[in-house]
């Protein structure tokens, strides 16, 4: 039946353009979904068509946008107004920002909890990651951490908290119960990007300066292994691991590699890097498509979205998507 | 004297003939009182007007073309070292000289690529328009071989026209560098170089096209032999085989300029595109309108019989 249907949108492509809405509706086998991408410079949320990779929409938000993640239901989207000093929440149904959240200064990253409610943000500027009740629209507390707390991750099974802070080089493990933070390990020198494996098992945190990526395992809180980047005509300085994804298989992991303009992908079992990709210059954070056929990237300097084949681990194409790309989310 | 032949391009107007066929004189007289009886125009259609009495038939044509593409598929057989040798070349360029300016692209993305691309992939298409290039220029090379073998004169025998022998001489030189193209490209897979598949279907007319192309234009030059390396060299580097038009544009306008004009772009661009899948209309052109114009140019310029007639003089 879905072959039948995929069949059909194709020869009605171009034709009936109702008809093709129709199939498209009937059709649940039909991968459509939406692509936003948050442009620090343009203070926009630019919407991308998930199968054409066309431009569909700008919507203006607030001052520098930078972190965005989507809420549980889907219907909205959380984005760190960085300028702004709070969070805006934008209705995905009708592109318009309806209400503001308090965040603290300078918020760059968020996660949302398991449970949908609240959200956890680091502040660079104050050192704090504040957690926000997104139904009373407050502050619920200010968690102390290290000097410009940066990278965010949250386990799934609703246990740990994780930040990293930039220039006091560790990761912070809150726990979520008491919103304390119980434990911290040392890795290599400015981490930007932490992020549980699916299993909760693990932790991988990217340090942008030492140029690695560490795996930390979450029960003893050890460092399981550092892995290192190598490029041919790559200097090592240029190596700059940030953005980290998981594939939901626990498979693959994608890590960008900002002004080294790859993508590193490792194979999580193995802690192996398999393959370097080429993509867009400072190449930041990614997100896959919700059949994780496909991994999209946001290159911040040369204002592009690159897509990745997972399958054969190809780039398939690159557009521009507005100055300064950021964050990224897919949305089903 | 008496001087025998089958090359019937050796005679001159005022020479006295006689047609000898089956062991009956079929004419004799002076050439143009020959052509004259028979109503030709040239000794030859005479020759052939009295010895079989008809014209070559479409079917002939058809064989003489399968016959010159069977010797030069022969000829590819028991060179095999020359045909693997052509190959070294772009592949030294594929695997050492692109290994070293890897990084260089990856600024901007052109068509028609949609993404960043490394070194390697951009000088692919530029790779297998350079074994078209002296591929063309060895089987020119092969014509001078041919002719002081005397295969020539074997052709030169046959009834039919010469424009329509170098025509199928190009045809099956421009095949057999296509099939060392299609090796090439079968290699540059294994390095990450992978076009759609619909690309390698598409680039062998492309490729087809700019083989005979770039074996006339090597025929014109040959005219004036000694110039060969000063005008292939420059029409290799000045192109968009090693690097991107733009990129000349940053450094000279001037060379730019030459660069756009320069036919050996156009084939490259037309490899490029069509590997790719797509088509480029300007470089389509541009290659069709040159390859006319060589040939043509090559097909007035072509007298298989150069260096016979000296001789026959000097005897």
């Amino acid at each position: 039946m879905r072959l039948f249907d995929s069949t059909c949108y194709r020869l009605s492509h171009g034709s009936a353009i109702g008809l093709l809405t129709a199939f498209l509706l009937a059709s649940p086998g039909l991968q459509a979904y939406t692509i936003y991408v948050s442009s620090e410079k343009d203070n926009t949320i630019t919407l991308v068509d998930g199968e054409t990779y066309k431009i569909l929409q700008k919507v203006e938000v607030g001052e520098r946008p930078r972190g965005i993640a989507l809420s549980k239901d889907g219907k909205v989207l959380y984005v760190c107004t960085s300028d702004a000093d709070h969070i805006e929440v934008l209705d995905l149904e009708t592109l318009k920002v309806t209400h503001v959240l308090p965040s603290g200064p300078d918020p760059e990253l968020l996660v949302l909890g398991p449970e949908g409610r609240f959200i956890y943000v680091a502040n660079e500027d104050d050192n704090m990651v504040t957690v926000v009740d997104t139904e009373k629209r407050e502050m619920v507390k200010e968690i102390q951490v290290g000097v410009e707390p940066e990278g965010m991750a949250i386990s799934t099974d609703g246990k740990w908290l994780v930040n990293t802070s930039e220039t006091t080089n560790m990761a912070h493990f809150i726990n979520l119960e008491t919103l304390e933070v119980e434990d911290n390990v040392l890795v290599d020198q400015r981490p930007r990007v932490a992020q549980f494996t699916t299993d909760n098992k693990q932790v991988w945190v990217s340090s942008e300066i030492g140029g690695t990526v560490s795996v930390i395992d979450v029960t003893s809180r050890k460092i399981i292994k550092k892995i290192g980047f190598e490029i041919p005509g790559i200097q090592k300085e240029s190596i700059q691991p940030v953005g980290i994804k998981h594939s939901q298989d626990g498979k693959l992991t994608f890590v960008a590699l900002g002004p080294a303009a790859r993508v590193a992908v490792i194979e999580t079992g193995s802690l192996e890097v398999v393959k370097y990709l080429l993509v867009g210059q400072r190449v930041w954070n990614m997100d896959f498509s919700p059949d994780e056929k496909r991994i999209f990237t946001t290159n911040g300097v040369s204002n592009d979205m690159s897509v990745i084949d997972r399958e054969r681990l190809k780039v398939k194409k690159s557009v521009q998507v507005g100055r300064m790309p950021w964050g990224i989310v897919v949305r089903p | 004297m008496l001087w025998a032949t089958h090359l019937v391009d050796e005679v001159e107007p005022d020479d006295r003939l006689v047609i000898l066929h089956d062991g009956k004189v079929m004419a004799q007289g002076s050439a143009a009182q020959i052509m004259e009886e028979s109503g030709t125009e040239s000794v030859k259609q005479a020759f052939n007007r009295l010895t079989k009495g008809e014209e070559a038939t479409l079917l002939q044509y058809l064989r003489c073309l399968m016959g010159i593409l069977a010797r030069e598929a022969l000829r590819f057989l028991h060179q095999r070292e020359r045909f693997f040798g052509t190959l070294v070349r772009p592949l030294v360029w594929l695997f050492i000289f692109a290994a070293g300016f890897r990084s260089v692209l990856g600024v901007s993305i052109i068509p028609p690529y949609e993404t960043y691309i490394l070194y390697e992939e951009y000088i692919v298409p530029g790779l297998a328009a350079m074994i078209l290039l002296f591929s063309g220029m060895q089987s020119s090379l092969s014509m001078v071989y041919d002719r002081e073998m005397g295969s020539m004169r074997m052709l030169m025998v046959s009834p039919f026209p010469r424009w329509y022998l170098l025509f199928c001489k190009l045809i099956a030189g421009s095949l057999v560098s296509i099939a060392q193209v299609y090796l090439f490209l079968f290699i540059a897979w294994f390095w990450e170089v992978e076009p759609p598949m619909v690309g390698y279907l598409l680039v062998f007319p492309a490729l087809l096209l700019s083989g005979l192309l770039l074996s006339s234009a090597i025929k014109q030059l040959e005219n004036f032999a000694g110039v060969m390396n000063f005008v292939i060299f420059p029409m290799f580097f000045a192109s968009s085989a090693l690097y991107p038009l733009w990129r000349i544009k940053d450094s000279s306008v001037l060379l730019y300029d030459i660069c756009r004009f320069n036919p050996f772009t156009h084939a490259v661009e037309l490899i490029r595109f069509s590997l790719y899948g797509e088509i480029n209309w300007i470089a389509l052109f541009a290659v069709v309108g040159c390859l006319l114009l060589f040939m043509a140019g090559a097909l007035y310029g072509y007298d298989p019989a150069r260096g016979l007639m000296t001789r026959k003089q000097g005897g």
